[in-house]
């Protein structure tokens, strides 16, 4: 296994390399999907026998060459497959192959499918170097790889201004994240003497808890993680990559890219637990942008931006846990969450790909009769973010509130659960608006109307499967259901160190009050579909226009008005800043000095050209006069 | 008998000889009079050279007057060769005429 295991990220890269240097010219469009899929399939098959070969003999490192050798800074380019490592590469590899097997379908009318399945491809390679890397170097290569994957995908269509700016913005957002994440690693390695995870993690033990250099190493880090899985305050570029094609965004932007952050933190859990502090950040940060954004969500209109908002409170969610120390429990979020996140943007891919480009969910409607399968398949993934009971959501947010529950106390499970409540609404309006009630688009879409290929269904019903199953990776144990709890002792095993990768986190609270924590919010969910039904699902029933919101709807439906904030606050002042350095300092200073230089000679040069005027006698004199004058400077 | 004039007077003729050459080579106006003038400057410096050789008792400075003659020969071949051909262009040997290198 050790010498398949650099195949699993290069092999994705090859097939970038190999659709973006002959896919445009060579290549059909069938090809380049062969090309852009296979090599993420057999990646998912070796991630397969890789998690065998972890479960039976535990973690695998292996060192391919010295990357950077430096006096005391010795960094490998090295691998390190834990527990941890091969969960993240089962669903980056696995959702992205179901991904890549809908984009066949779902782009094969686009121009640019080559540059499309090449991205992808490139994208998958840096979150497998990021996810699988033994040091953090690796993991901030990786961490910049996928940034620059999301700049080019959000930005795919680039002939489109709006889309371009789309792409600009996620990616400072992002350098804003990743500067806290570089300084992160370097006061990581003036502390520890090292940035690989195990020569780290293994001096742990010599710090005190709440030591001032760690808790200001996990914040660096979590400004990192900010940036990268879309928390207040830079949440939002998020939002606006949905310009990017829909399978983009079902891949990037709700079931790998963003879970970085997660995996970062998940990875530091030693770090962060040494440091109540800054846990306690990451639990404010993630409980505020998990109710922001749900705010947001309730009054969107355009089915991506509300799924883009979903995310970003869910994240917040999956934030929360980790503040609250329940670092599995956020992996399971991770985990369910890539299943029915993905599902509903690749629904909502279907459903737009139906309407012909049509976005607008109040141009929709009683989609549930032309499109069957994406209609059961968006019911079962809504049902599944809403926490419907059996449900793969139900299960992981559960253990969330419980965790909060028992850490927080019941304030901090209350706001949480409102978190909750919320998703289910605005994701049961989401799912009556677009598919109950009449259709309201033109003649022309509802001629149109068509269910998805096969390539694009097949890969929705396996997640559909997932997302109902996946409860049961780790189911609660107060159920006694055997496996309980399996995905929290996968997780508690040892890693390389011999210690557990994660710890087991307990929970404080008594069986009863869980299955009462469960009723509520299972009784909450059924109440909001329930309700929503009866609001949404009414034939003339439909969202108000933007223009006659008011009060609270007009500040959801304009996002809080962050946008315009951010605007006057930083772009503004900035691009004014901009342009004053542009006219002052490059125009007039700068080039003021270039051309200075430049016109001076040339009027030096005038002067003197007058004294070259051809006159023979003159020149003599100038001769004389020249000797004259030196052999006075001698002799005299 | 050279020994009986003192160097003195040699320096005296040679300057007087080479400001005429110089004079003559800033005022007048005719190319051939300022070749002659140059020579006459060019001879100066020479007769100063064999006067100061006698002085000093050295033959070197004599032997270096002859190759001096013989290179102003034919620079003097050279200049005439000038002079001819802007004779023929110009039909004049009027220096003040030759300003075309100016632009």
């Amino acid at each position: 296994m050790q010498s398949l295991l650099p195949l699993i990220p290069f092999l994705p890269l090859l097939g970038f390399l190999i659709n973006g240097i002959f896919g445009r010219k060579y290549f059909s469009k069938t090809t380049v999907g062969l090309i852009g899929s296979a090599p993420v399939l057999v990646s998912f098959l070796l991630s397969i026998a890789c998690f065998n070969e972890v479960a039976t003999s535990g973690p695998i490192s292996v060192t391919l060459y010295p990357f950077l050798s430096v006096d005391s800074l010795q960094v490998p380019f090295g691998f390190l497959v834990d527990q941890l490592s091969v969960w993240m590469m089962l669903i980056v590899t696995g959702v992205g192959f179901l991904i890549h097997v809908y984009s066949i379908g779902y782009m094969h009318d686009d121009e640019g499918m080559w540059r499309f399945f090449a991205y992808l491809n490139l994208f998958i390679f840096s979150m497998l170097l990021l996810v699988m890397g033994d040091n953090f170097l690796m993991l901030f290569f990786g961490w910049e790889g996928v940034g620059l994957c999301s700049y080019l995908l959000i930005g795919f269509w680039y002939n489109n201004v709006e889309y371009g700016k789309a792409a600009r913005k996620a990616f400072i957002m992002n350098r804003i994240g990743d500067l806290g994440l570089l300084l992160g690693i370097f006061l990581i390695y003036k502390t520890f003497g090292s940035i690989q995870y195990a020569q780290v993690f293994s001096q742990l033990g010599t710090l005190e808890i709440g030591a001032g250099v760690v808790t200001a190493i996990c914040l660096l880090l979590f400004v990192g993680a900010i940036g990268k899985s879309a928390q207040i305050p830079l949440y939002t570029w998020l939002p606006d990559a949905m310009a990017g094609p829909t399978p983009v965004s079902a891949l990037i932007h709700a079931a790998t890219m963003v879970t970085a952050g997660i995996y970062l933190i998940a990875r530091c859990n030693g770090l962060y637990s040494l440091s109540p502090d800054a846990m306690h950040v990451v639990a404010i940060v993630g409980l505020a942008t998990s109710l922001f954004a749900a705010f947001i969500g309730l009054r969107q209109n355009d089915i991506k931006k509300v799924l883009a908002y979903s995310t970003v409170s869910q994240l917040g969610l999956m934030f929360l846990a980790l503040g609250m120390g329940a670092y599995s429990s956020a992996m399971f979020h991770v985990t369910t969450h890539a299943f029915f996140k993905a599902l509903l943007f690749l629904g909502a891919g279907s459903v737009i790909h139906a309407m012909g480009g049509e976005q607008d969910i109040r141009n929709m409607g009683g989609l549930r009769k032309a499109l069957p399968i994406t209609f059961w398949i968006f019911l079962i993934g809504t049902f599944a973010i809403s926490g419907f009971p059996l449900l793969s959501g139900f299960f992981s947010k559960d253990e969330i509130f419980a965790h909060v529950y028992d850490h927080g106390g019941a304030i901090w499970w209350a706001l949480a659960s409102i978190g909750g409540l919320l998703t289910a609404v605005y994701m049961c309006r989401l799912l009556y608006v677009t598919f109950f009630g009449n259709f309201r688009g033109t003649d022309d879409q509802k001629h149109h109307l068509h269910e998805s290929p096969a390539s694009m269904t097949v890969p929705l019903i396996i997640l559909a499967v997932l997302s109902v199953l996946g409860g049961v990776l780790n189911l609660p144990h107060f159920m006694h259901i055997e496996p309980s709890s399996w995905m929290a002792h996968w997780f508690a095993g040892n890693g390389v160190g011999g210690t557990p990768v994660i710890p087991m986190g307990e929970i404080g609270i008594d069986a009863s009050t869980e299955w009462m924590l469960m009723g509520i919010a299972t009784a909450v969910a059924l109440a909001v579909i329930a309700v929503g039904y009866v609001m949404y699902s009414k034939p003339d029933n439909l969202p108000v226009a933007d223009a006659q919101q008011s009060g609270l709807g007009k500040l959801f439906a304009n996002k809080f008005y962050v946008d315009e904030i951010y605007d006057a606050l930083f772009v503004n002042p900035i691009a004014r800043l901009s342009k004053l350095l542009h006219y002052y300092a490059d125009v007039w200073g700068l080039d003021g000095i270039v051309d200075g230089v430049g016109k001076s000679v040339m009027g030096l040069g005038g002067y003197f050209r007058r004294l070259q005027n051809g006159n023979i006698e003159y020149y003599l004199m100038g001769m004389v006069a020249g000797i004259v004058l030196l052999l006075l400077s001698v002799f005299a | 008998m050279l020994e009986a004039v003192p160097i003195e007077y040699f320096l005296y003729l040679c300057t007087l000889l080479f400001v005429i050459g110089v004079f003559g080579v800033l005022t007048r106006r005719n190319a051939i009079v300022v070749l002659m003038c140059i020579e006459l400057m060019l001879n100066a410096v020479n007769l100063l050279l064999a006067a100061f050789s006698t002085y000093l008792s050295d033959a070197q400075g004599q032997i270096l007057v002859f190759f001096i003659m013989v290179v102003a020969a034919a620079e003097a071949a050279v200049g005439l060769g000038i002079l001819v051909m802007i004779y023929r262009n110009t039909k004049s040997t009027d220096i003040s005429l030759l300003d075309q290198l100016r632009n």
